[in-house]
């Protein structure tokens, strides 16, 4: 008689949990990764292995200091370095992925009680951090494919200081053959690895295609010299919006839990990346759109709160 | 005497106006750029705490109950003003570097607070001590952030080089770093008067 088990609810379980989770996170970026580094050189190797450390390392220190549990293997802290190096140039100083990576896991996760807990994604706030203290070397970007340190504008920046845009085409953004942070630049590789989170159910399509549709539409009416006459499919393609819809901005943590949330979020995020791209300083407004919109998450889950069965 | 001094003493650490009251963030957090200028702020702050203090539990007994915030920001004013048109004359560079954060001392909670909770209740004597101390708790505490603002802000300390090569993070100079220093240390304190207990 054995083998009736006496058990209370639930009683479907899935193997699921937030460490394969995150190490799926971290596999569907892999490609995007090598695009990098064959477009960039071995430089962006180097800022990809010396984030991820520096973030691994913070994470066992900070647990080990404030007496928590140390879960190195959990993949959060890989995640979180790998996403920061994914935003940097690829030929920044050696201790510029280190300093963002300590404070992203320092600053950006383990002040606000760790993993589940912190407020903003932790990746954002290295990368705005760095941006803000050293706008110098986070602003100075190499030319694809050329392996030295000949210095070019991202064609969002070049866009912003009122240059023409001839010489890059849709294809090479598709591709990545521009100047910009090492994971951001290779759209097809990205768009596999969120083919892969999709396929595997991890992420669903409200935010990231809210958010992409969003900018899209925005920037086709207000981006252009006169009202619906923006190219919404360059700035769909240019800077970061690719990586942070599907990897970032669906952050578990950061973002709220209900669908209809969910798309708020994305809107949001996509109606303010436009704003800051077409009028504000920065050439790039992803991270800060998407910072804003974690800030805004907790009230946007707070009114799109499902109706429990059986209650008003 | 010895309370005296524990008036004093209790305003640098203990009821340290900035780390313990938190009180008087606004000038805290716009001033603290630079040392020179924390170190201007504090002077400024405590001498128009002191003379407020001392005033104020001098009269303490004629001021009607129910308008007495006004009658304290007339006697807070009347310091304000004087200390003003003093670092006008004496020292314009600092004046210029305060800003608007000189007249601002008006409002300064920390002013407004010890006149509310401390010298409408003491006598003069330790009014004065109080006013001192916290004066020089809040200008140890603007000395200790600008400090930390001022060298990974812009790498220098007192204007002073500190490091050659040494690649200064501008956020410190922001506001934005202002309220991550002052965050962190506040939890610092927090800290240590946890593991005291």
């Amino acid at each position: 008689m054995n083998k009736l088990i006496v058990n209370t609810s639930p009683h479907l379980h899935k193997k699921e949990n937030v460490s394969r989770i995150m190490w799926a996170v971290v596999l569907s970026l892999i490609p995007a990764g090598i695009a990098g580094v064959v477009i960039f050189g071995w430089g962006a190797l180097r800022v990809i292995i010396l984030a991820v450390a520096a973030a691994l390392i913070s994470e066992v220190v900070i647990q080990f200091l404030t007496r928590k549990k140390v879960a190195l293997l959990d993949g959060s802290a890989f995640l979180t370095g790998l996403l920061l190096a994914y935003n940097l140039p690829p030929e920044v100083p050696f201790w510029l992925p280190i300093i963002g990576s300590i404070f992203a896991i320092a600053i950006g996760k383990q002040v606000f009680g760790g993993l589940g807990q912190n407020i903003f994604n932790p990746a954002l706030v290295g990368r705005v951090f760095l941006m803000a203290s050293w706008p110098k070397y986070m602003t100075s970007f190499t030319l694809p494919l050329k392996y030295d340190t000949v210095t070019s504008a991202t064609p969002l920046a070049m866009l912003k200081e009122g240059k023409v845009l001839e010489n890059i085409s849709h294809w090479d953004l598709f591709l990545g053959l521009r100047g910009g942070c090492i994971g951001e630049v290779c759209i097809l590789a990205l768009l596999l690895g969120a083919a892969f989170l999709f396929w595997r159910r991890y992420i669903s399509w409200h935010i990231p295609i809210t958010y992409i549709a969003a900018t899209g539409i925005f920037t086709y009416i207000f981006a252009g010299k006169t009202l619906l006459s923006g190219d919404w499919f360059f700035h769909i393609l240019s800077g970061g919006l690719i990586l942070g819809a599907f990897f970032m901005a669906t952050d578990y943590v950061t973002s709220p839990l209900t669908c209809k949330g969910q798309v708020i979020f994305g809107l949001g995020c996509g109606l303010l990346t436009a704003i800051i791209r077409i009028w504000g300083g920065y050439p790039e407004g992803v991270s800060y759109a998407m910072l804003m919109m974690n800030a805004a998450a907790p009230i946007i889950d707070r009114y799109t709160r499902n109706r429990i069965y059986g209650t008003k | 005497m010895k309370r005296f001094v524990q008036e004093f003493t209790k305003g640098i650490i203990k009821e340290n106006p900035t780390f313990v009251l938190v009180l008087g963030l606004c000038p805290t957090l716009a001033v603290s750029v630079s040392v020179i200028n924390g170190i201007g702020m504090g002077i400024a702050a405590s001498f128009v705490l002191l003379g407020s203090n001392i005033i104020i539990a001098l009269i303490k007994n004629f001021i009607p109950e129910r308008i007495r915030i006004p009658c304290y920001i007339v006697v807070i004013a009347t310091f304000v003003t004087i200390t003003e048109l003093m670092m006008k004359a004496y020292s314009p560079a600092l004046d210029r570097a305060l800003g608007i954060y000189v007249p601002l001392i008006v409002v300064n909670c920390i002013v407004l607070g010890r006149a509310e909770a401390y010298a409408s209740k003491h006598s003069v004597r330790y009014s004065l001590s109080d006013a001192l101390g916290m004066g020089v708790g809040f200008t140890l505490a603007l000395i200790l952030i600008s400090a930390i603002r001022e060298f990974l802000g812009s790498g220098k300390l007192l204007g002073q080089v500190i490091f050659k090569g040494f690649e200064p993070a501008s956020v410190f100079a922001m506001p934005s770093g202002a309220l991550l220093v002052i965050g962190l240390l506040l939890g610092f304190f927090n800290l240590i008067k946890m593991r005291k207990k």
